[in-house]
């Protein structure tokens, strides 16, 4: 087989298996869902982060844009925002969705949640993707906090209390399996758009903006509109992934769901260095073990989870920041693609001929 | 000839150091010029405000006929001055092909630009440039990894990648070994012919500055202080003092 | 909030009381600042725990008033306490991190900062908590200003440790060690300064500074696992705006900050008051690049 081939058919190994889990393994679909939105979210962070060298902590802004905007799109199409909050989604009976408006609802709600996170990300990036290194990493870690705090104190998007998504009609069945799909279609996408982009000159262009911008700047690169254009790519995936990530977990906590730095926040950053960070495929593993070793251990560390979560971090981060792809290409770099020594085959008119 | 690039009365200071004072010269289309003096004349801080690094005290800098002491350096780059740095930067992190492919002229390119495919020509022209500062063997070596010298060719060759109309390059011969300069004076000299790039070369080897440029300005202690053929320049005695007397 | 605004203005007694309360925690927040300032400047290391050094000195002296022991004693002791754990923290994970980005000396205090939140949570409780001063308000203004007698002496504290301080790194041998690995650690090592030693000194005596300054705010203000991060933002914004090495600036700015916090708080609402301390963080930063970027001179 060639190597084309090859990849092919890896692909749609993972494609059969992407599809075939919910069967498979039924008692697990809601936290493999999780899997395909945190592959999403190491992606994303990724881009900016590992990719083009922003390390943000804020991302979490976009995810919580995109989940509020969602729902609140799917809720206001039918009733009053305020009245639906004020009765805390209470009382199914009297806020019904029927099929069709479910459907149109969310047809409309993710990518208005993918709009408006974008849109922040435009903003936001113009603001302070000027800034280098520590100075961003610590700002968008203020920005995802505020961002918390001012949905937690704003009573009409529910304020500290939440929100609750519509409740799906009877027929969509199993409320997991029916996202499962989506989280699991968004992954694929993700990682495809992304594998593309970095094929292009605009991959190149943000590899050169993290080994040294100001050259990049010296040679003509319009660093400011290409970092601003990468954050919003990521802004998009993440503000659908947000809307997918509140219908399947039916309720939106300002702080814990939605602009959940101390959860969603940190783990981006940890998958994405864990598996790799700069790769394609690095954030893909980083989040799949992630969640992996999340769910076997989550339930025997209670009230210890975050203790072990940042013990996690102190010792990737101190041991181990190249990360399993890292690692892999510094043990065997011929395998990845990274040659060590000179190709002395010849000159540039040889291999031409 | 014109002049493509034309510095009139450039002063600037670092706090209480005055590195450059009243500065004029001119550097005509399609030549090679020099730009000499001792160390800390101010030779660099010259380049840095020509492309736009730091804001001027005062003068005028005009490239092609177009004040340009007020732009960024993105847009300075874009009109097609480029310069290179004297400590050498280059892209650590990608391979030398790599380097070479985001180098390519950002001359009317706009961000869309860079959403299409690698482009054919553009690699072929990639690796015949790595081949003429002959880096070629190396193309997919991560450039980081490159010696210093390695590294000097790489960047004049993404230099001349970004196929400028001048080009600025500060101590192009630093670092590199003896045997290897002749080679390098011939590359420049082909680039300026082949190509059509105004080269402003700072040096501090004689030899190749006298070998190279056809007309060469003098810096000390942030002034002009000579400038002419190279002859000329080589056996002015203030010239002399300059570089022998204390700095 | 403009009926708020208005309020100031018709009542200026309240802007007086606002802001002279504010002062009296900014001298809190400019020595944890100062603490921050210290670590950056001499080990390049951006610590984001410094809220929960914070915190957990504030449990010291929760601990020890339940136990009947005036607070004001657990000044000190939550000190040496801290410094203990600044020092170990040092000898099993920061030193590994010395000499690396400071992305990662984020990332990894980031982590510890997980760590010590979740530790208080479990052994402290989730509940809020003071320890008790049993200290007067002093009425001010014919009654229109109040102010606690024992923020007062938290400021006069505040103010004392800080010139503590300064005496120490001007004078001791240990604080002129400091201050040269700061200037040049390479030329420091030359001269046979144990940069190693002065590394973990340093991140001792920060952590000490937090503890004491968290004693400060049991008494003062009150304590609970999850608000470490709030002081960790508002020593970073001090210490941006002030510069490394600069007490004068740190001051001011942390007094500034207190006084800014205060007012804020009332006029947007005190649920609004975070949030407040997090987008100024924004602007501050923005702000500073803004300026930055003028002194480069990018200009159009
Ligand atoms: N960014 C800066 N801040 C403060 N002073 C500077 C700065 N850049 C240069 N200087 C000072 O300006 C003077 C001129 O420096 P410059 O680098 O231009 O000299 P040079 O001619 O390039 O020297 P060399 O041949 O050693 O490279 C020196 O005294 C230097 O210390
Ligand atoms: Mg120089």
């Amino acid at each position: 087989m060639s190597d084309a081939h090859k990849k092919l058919a890896g692909r749609l190994a993972i494609l059969a298996v992407g599809l075939a889990a919910p069967f498979l393994f039924p008692a697990y679909q809601s936290q493999m869902a999780e899997l395909w939105l945190f592959v999403v979210f190491a992606l994303t962070w990724d881009l900016a982060g590992g990719q083009m060298g922003y390390n943000s902590f804020g991302n979490v802004v976009f995810l919580g844009i995109g989940m509020y905007a969602c729902v609140l799109t799917q809720v206001g199409l039918l009733y009053d925002i305020g009245i639906y909050n004020g009765a805390r989604g209470g009382g199914s009976a009297t806020f019904v969705f029927d099929l069709p408006h479910y459907l149109e609802g969310l047809a409309l709600g993710l990518p208005v949640g993918a709009l408006l996170a974008a849109l922040a990300a435009a903003v936001l990036g113009a603001f302070v993707l000027g800034m280098r290194g520590h100075y961003f990493a610590i700002c968008t870690l203020g920005l995802g906090v505020a961002a918390g705090e001012v949905a937690n104190s704003w009573e009409w998007i529910g304020a500290g209390s939440g929100m609750v998504p519509p409740t799906p009609p009877q027929v969509i069945g199993d409320l997991s399996r029916f996202y499962y799909y989506f989280a699991f279609a968004l992954a694929a996408v993700t990682f495809l758009v992304l594998g593309w982009l970095y094929r292009t000159r605009f991959g190149l262009a943000i590899n050169a903006i993290r080994d040294d911008e100001d050259k990049a700047e010296a040679m003509g690169l319009q660093t400011t509109r290409i970092k601003v254009a990468a954050w919003v790519i990521a802004a998009v995936f993440l503000g659908v992934s947000g809307g997918i990530l509140g219908n399947l977990k039916r309720f939106i906590d300002p702080i814990d769901t939605a602009f959940s730095g101390a959860t969603f926040g940190v783990w981006m950053v940890l998958m994405a260095i864990l598996g790799g960070k700069g790769t394609l495929w690095g954030p893909v593993i980083g989040a799949v073990l992630f969640e992996v070793i999340k769910e076997a251990t989550w339930t025997y560390l209670l009230g210890w989870q975050r203790v072990a979560l940042g013990l996690l971090i102190v010792i990737i981060v101190v041991f181990f920041p190249q990360g399993i792809l890292g690692w892999l290409r510094e043990r065997f770099p011929d395998r990845f693609g990274r040659r060590v020594e000179a190709d002395l085959s010849g000159t540039a008119e040889e291999t031409a001929r | 000839m014109t002049a493509i690039l034309k510095v009139a009365g450039v002063s600037k200071a670092f706090g209480g150091v005055q590195a450059n004072r009243n500065v004029s010269l001119e550097v005509e289309a399609g030549r090679i010029v020099g730009l000499i003096g001792p160390n800390g004349s101010g030779k660099t801080t010259l380049f840095s405000s020509i492309v736009g690094y730091h804001p001027i005290d005062e003068g005028s800098i005009r490239f092609e006929g177009q004040e340009i002491s007020r732009l960024r350096v993105v847009d300075i780059a874009r009109l097609g001055l480029i310069r290179t740095f004297q400590q050498t930067r280059i892209y650590g992190g990608m391979t030398c092909v790599e380097n070479m492919l985001i180098s390519s002229s950002q001359r009317d390119a706009r961000l869309l630009d860079l959403f299409q495919a690698r482009s054919p020509e553009r690699e072929e022209r990639a690796g015949d440039l790595l081949d003429f500062v002959g880096l070629y063997p190396k193309r997919k070596l991560e450039a980081g990894s490159l010696s210093f010298g390695q590294q000097k060719l790489l960047e004049f060759a993404m230099a001349l990648m970004n196929q400028p109309k001048m080009l600025m390059l500060d101590e192009p011969t630093a670092g590199i070994n003896p045997t290897l300069i002749n080679g390098l004076i011939d590359r420049l000299k082909r680039a300026n012919e082949q190509f059509g790039i105004t080269l402003f070369v700072i040096e501090h080897n004689m030899r190749v500055i006298m070998n190279l440029a056809e007309h060469i300005y003098c810096l000390a202690h942030g002034e002009l202080l000579a400038d002419g053929r190279p002859e000329e320049v080589q056996n002015d005695p203030r010239v002399l003092d300059a570089y022998l007397g204390a700095h | 909030m403009l009926d708020n605004l208005l309020i100031l203005v018709q009542a200026p007694t309240i802007t007086v009381d606002l802001v002279l309360n504010g002062i009296l925690v900014g001298a809190i927040f400019a020595l944890a600042a100062y603490g921050m300032a210290l670590v950056w400047g001499v080990m390049n290391i951006i610590n984001i725990a410094q809220g929960e050094f914070v915190m957990l000195g504030g449990y010291v002296a929760v601990i020890m008033s339940a136990h009947g022991v005036h607070p004001l004693l657990a000044v000190p002791v939550a000190a040496v306490l801290l410094f203990g754990l600044g020092w170990l923290l040092y000898r099993t994970v920061i030193f590994r991190i010395v000499e690396r980005d400071l992305f990662t000396s984020i990332l990894a205090t980031f982590g510890i900062s997980i760590v010590l939140q979740q530790l208080m949570n479990t052994v402290f409780g989730g509940d809020v908590q003071v320890a008790q001063a049993h200290l007067g308000t002093l009425l001010l203004m014919g009654g229109m200003v109040t102010l606690a007698q024992i923020k007062l002496l938290s400021f006069a504290l505040a103010a004392v440790l800080a010139v503590v301080l300064v005496l120490f790194l001007r004078r001791s041998r240990l604080g002129q060690a400091i201050r040269a690995t700061a200037q040049n650690a390479r030329a420091a090592r030359v001269l046979g300064i144990d940069t190693d030693r002065v590394y973990a000194a340093t991140f001792g005596l920060n952590a000490a500074l937090c503890g004491a300054c968290g004693a400060l705010v049991a008494m003062a203000y009150t304590v609970h696992p999850y608000i470490g991060l709030p002081y960790t933002i508002r020593s970073f914004m001090i210490v941006i705006v002030a510069g490394l090495g600069n007490l004068a600036g740190v001051i001011a700015a942390g007094l500034s900050l207190g006084a800014a916090e205060n007012v804020a708080g009332f006029v947007l609402g005190t649920q609004y008051q975070l949030a407040f301390v997090f987008l100024l963080l924004v602007v501050v930063l923005v702000w500073r690049n803004w300026r930055l970027a003028r002194k480069r001179q990018y200009l159009k």
